[in-house]
């Protein structure tokens, strides 16, 4: 049945096609797979989510190319002297997608979408929470429903929102993906329908493209929405050619079949940087990428332990090796890229001669320990085991015996969740560009078991200055705390901070004003080519 | 014939069945939880855990879901995807065409080429040609279908551009509506100008990729099977009495040497299918293949046991009429009991 409706659409939307052809600029970006649905909010994958964000914005939004905040369908915003809530003020005359699935939409984005999509997450006895799957994964582990007190409509321009206590970081997080605001009136248009499933498969948003056809596997469509509120898009056609093999997605760059392509083969990175038809862009990722040392299991309960652990692994050789040269070494457990980040403290240097006096003055001679690394490629760590076994030879020079050890995915994160491990490998990708997306990784909430903090370092200072840091409102007061905290983590030094991983994009030369994003999306507004 | 029909139709009941519980079995041996396995960093928290598998029935004991599966079936209920949380046959009926096209295709081309390369080899034994051919048969059968395809891409499409480099259609020209999902048939009925030509162009690399092992097995095999047959005593005397060699070769010799080749041919749809696997992914080729390799990465168990039990029932059903064809080709086995 939905694929007559996609053909329906198809049909009607290739003869509009057809009709505007003649001197449309098409660009094609080739992405790696296919999303699993269009509606952000139920998705966790990149691939899924740069699927949808052509056809959608949020209150606020990521500036392109920045992790800045900025104003989006909320004009503005106002949090209350106490923090506890913030009042958006939405913007007037917003049009939603109209041919979609059949759906017109007879009214202007009002203050009725906003609270349809916070609660078809948050609230049980919503008419589509249970609709596809129905997991809001990034809803919940952003914290929100313990966040969210209540979300009311003032009137159909405004919106307020009441939070529990205090807390800085969520307008970034409210420019997240699963912040997405959609068409309410089409929610109900699909469940009068009794079709209510085409809601995440058919998508209709307020966004710069509007949705014209998906094939899996091969192929999503989108138009320029000639009616979108920030003017319309200079592309006209937008094309993701799905392409999962990174060779594939190079050759096809190379052929011109396609303009912008996403996670290129490290290999191929020396010939692309010489490929005259292309641009190939690159930034700091928003991630890092550390071995914890487990601070229940002696004896990296001592600091000196850790930091002499901190100065045996020689990062630079992991940085060539594992990362060929694609990342950066790390300092801190946040990128430079993030505001608050310590430029003044002082990494720890490579000196295993160092490290063993360390270890002596600790009162230990020799230790054998476990060494854990992830099963899998993650964007912070391209090999972890290569990683791992370069770490056992640079800790047998300082006579620590080291025994690695791996699991399967979801059972590796829950052992070392639960602590199990002495040293593990693990990292992060941020969410959302706030400090307070990377800090918690070591805070004292998370060092419980189970927890997020592997290292289940718990310091008090540490944890006061994260915890306040949230509350305060002034983005200079959060930074000065920030810059407090990394000083902290590296005197104390529960984690080895390895790199942050660089990220790179091939771009046709055809293509100007494309912008690397830091968190790794892929985003076309603003983008134009050459004929 | 009948009952020949009638007694392989039986046996086809029990192959279904165990297929049915080794795949859902196996799949459910592999280490990791098709919810625990699409987390990052953050992982779940055991309570959500639970919930999610209580929704998705994976907290019943296996031989209960191995029952409610079954039961399914029955119904014509393959499940839905984990992933998309569409049903598992509306995507697989999605994405079948392509890989029929694409097979359908790679099949022709190691038929119409293989079999009179074999032929030719035959008669000419020991020859320049037979030798060369064969060298070039076992160069084809032993060659890696990945390095391959990349191969031909950096050869073909981007160093002499002759063809595209992957794709079933030319995305920025053309955009026609997929009726049958065949780009062949949907090229044409499209109505625009270069469509079609278009449509094959993106078939030729692909075609040739998946068409190599088979292409080798058939010419080896037709080979063989030739050599043999034009040492009988019939062939001898089909020459004794002044036959043309062809007619000889070709209406003698061929129609016996064939019956093998038929198998052979049968039997390289599974491996047909295998071989899409890697071809869809090097070439974007929106098949089942792609679709599987994936289903196994994100353990999406309804996904997986669908698609194998429906891709088996195509392979069984295929070799079904293979087995029917030796009676065209070969009246003698018809009459067997």
């Amino acid at each position: 049945m939905k694929r007559t409706i996609t053909l329906a659409s198809a049909l009607l939307v290739s003869t509009m096609l057809a009709a505007g052809a003649a001197g449309a600029k098409t660009l094609v970006y080739c992405s790696e797979g296919s999303p699993e649905n269009f509606t952000p909010a139920l998705n966790t994958t990149g691939t899924s989510l740069d699927a949808a964000r052509p056809v959608f914005n949020q209150l606020v939004e990521f500036e392109r190319g920045s992790t800045n905040v900025v104003p989006s369908l909320a004009e503005a915003y106002e949090v209350s002297p106490d923090g506890l809530t913030v009042t958006f003020k939405l913007r007037k005359g917003v049009k939603f997608h109209s041919g979609v699935n059949g759906f017109t939409p007879t009214r202007d984005f009002n203050a009725d979408d906003v609270l349809w999509s916070f609660e078809r997450q948050w609230k049980a006895d919503h008419p589509y929470n249970k609709v596809s799957g129905g997991a809001f994964d990034y809803f919940n582990d952003m914290d929100m429903p313990n966040l969210l007190k209540s979300i009311e409509k003032v009137d159909d321009l405004t919106v307020k929102m009441t939070l529990n206590e205090p807390n800085a970081p969520i307008l970034a997080n409210l420019a997240m993906d699963f912040g997405t605001i959609e068409s309410a009136e089409y929610a109900k248009f699909l469940l009068d329908k009794g079709k209510p499933e085409e809601f995440d498969q058919l998508p209709v948003g307020t966004g710069p493209y509007q949705f014209v056809a998906y094939q899996k596997d091969a192929v999503i469509r989108f138009k320029a929405f000639d009616a979108y509120w920030g003017g319309k898009a200079k592309i006209d056609n937008l094309v993701y050619a799905i392409t999962p093999d990174a060779t594939a997605r190079y050759a096809k760059m190379k052929a011109g079949e396609c303009h912008v392509m996403g996670y290129p083969n490290p290999a191929d990175l020396e010939a692309m940087g010489k490929d005259e038809g292309l641009n190939l862009m690159h930034q700091a990722g928003l991630n890092i990428g550390y071995l914890a040392l487990n601070v229940k299991k002696p004896p990296f309960d001592k600091k000196e332990v850790r930091q002499a652990i901190n100065m045996a692994i020689d990062r630079d050789s992991i940085l060539k090796e594992v990362y060929q040269g694609a990342g950066q070494k790390a300092k801190n457990l946040i990128p430079p890229t993030i505001w608050s980040y310590n430029d003044a403290v002082k990494d720890y240097e490579y000196n295993p001669d160092k490290a063993k006096e360390l270890l002596k003055a600790a009162g230990v001679e020799t230790l054998s320990s476990d060494l854990w690394w992830m099963p899998v490629q993650r964007p912070y760590n391209p090999n972890a085991k290569r990683m791992a076994e370069m770490m056992q030879a640079d800790l047998a020079k300082v006579g620590i015996t080291v025994e690695l050890k791996s699991y399967e995915w979801g059972e590796y994160r829950k052992r070392l969740q639960a602590g199990e491990h002495q040293m593990g490998l693990l990292g992060w990708t941020g969410d959302n560009g706030d400090p307070d997306n990377f800090f918690f990784l070591i805070g004292c909430t998370g060092a419980r078991e189970g927890g997020q903090n592997i290292s289940k370092w718990c310091d008090q200072s540490f944890e006061d200055k994260l915890q306040q840091a949230k509350k305060l409102s002034e983005k200079a007061d959060r930074a000065k705390l920030y810059e407090e905290m990394q000083v902290i983590a590296h005197e104390e030094a529960p984690n080895v901070t390895i790199a942050h991983s660089t990220v790179y994009e091939p771009v046709s030369k055809k293509v100007s004003d494309y912008k690397i994003s830091p968190f790794g999306r892929h985003e076309f507004y603003g983008v134009d080519i050459a004929e | 014939m009948f009952r020949f029909l009638l007694r392989r139709l039986a046996l086809t009941v029990p192959t279904f069945l165990a297929l049915m519980f080794v795949t859902f079995m196996m799949i459910r041996m592999v280490p990791g939880d098709p919810i625990e396995v699409r987390r990052g960093e953050r992982g779940i928290s055991p309570e959500r855990l639970a919930e999610l598998r209580h929704e998705m029935g994976l907290d019943q004991p296996i031989w209960k879901q191995f029952v409610d599966y079954v039961w399914g079936l029955a119904h014509g209920d393959f499940g839905v995807s984990i992933i998309t949380k569409n049903p598992v046959l509306q995507e697989f009926l999605t994405l079948f065409p392509a890989t029929v096209e694409l097979s359908v295709c790679a099949l022709l081309f190691a038929v119409i080429i293989g079999i009179p390369a074999g032929v030719i080899a035959a008669s000419r034994r020991g020859g320049v040609y037979d030798q060369s051919l064969m060298g070039l048969a076992l160069t084809g059968y032993s060659m890696p279908i990945f390095w391959w395809g990349l191969i031909l891409i950096l050869l073909v499409s981007n160093t002499l551009g002759w063809t595209p480099v992957s794709g079933r259609v030319d995305l920025i020209k053309y955009y026609y509506p997929s009726v049958t999902g065949f780009m062949l048939i949907d090229s044409l009925l499209s109505g625009e100008k270069g469509a079609f030509a278009d449509a094959v162009r993106h078939l030729i690399l692909p075609t040739i990729v998946l068409g190599t092992v088979p292409l080798a097995v058939i010419a080896r095999m037709t080979r063989s099977s030739m050599l043999e047959v034009l040492e009988e005593d019939y062939v001898r005397t089909a020459r004794a009495k002044g036959l043309a060699p062809y007619r000889v070769i070709g209406i003698h010799a061929l129609r016996n040497a064939l019956i093998p080749v038929v198998t052979v041919i049968g039997l390289s749809v599974g491996s047909l299918l295998a071989g899409a696997v890697l071809t869809e992914t090097i070439f974007s080729w929106p098949g089942v293949g792609k679709w599987l390799i994936e289903s196994i990465g994100r353990r999406d168990y309804p996904a997986l046991q669908g698609g194998i039990l429906l891709i088996s029932s195509i392979v069984i059903v295929v070799n079904l009429l293979v087995d029917l064809t030796y009676g065209l080709i070969n009246p003698r086995i018809r009459h067997a009991r």
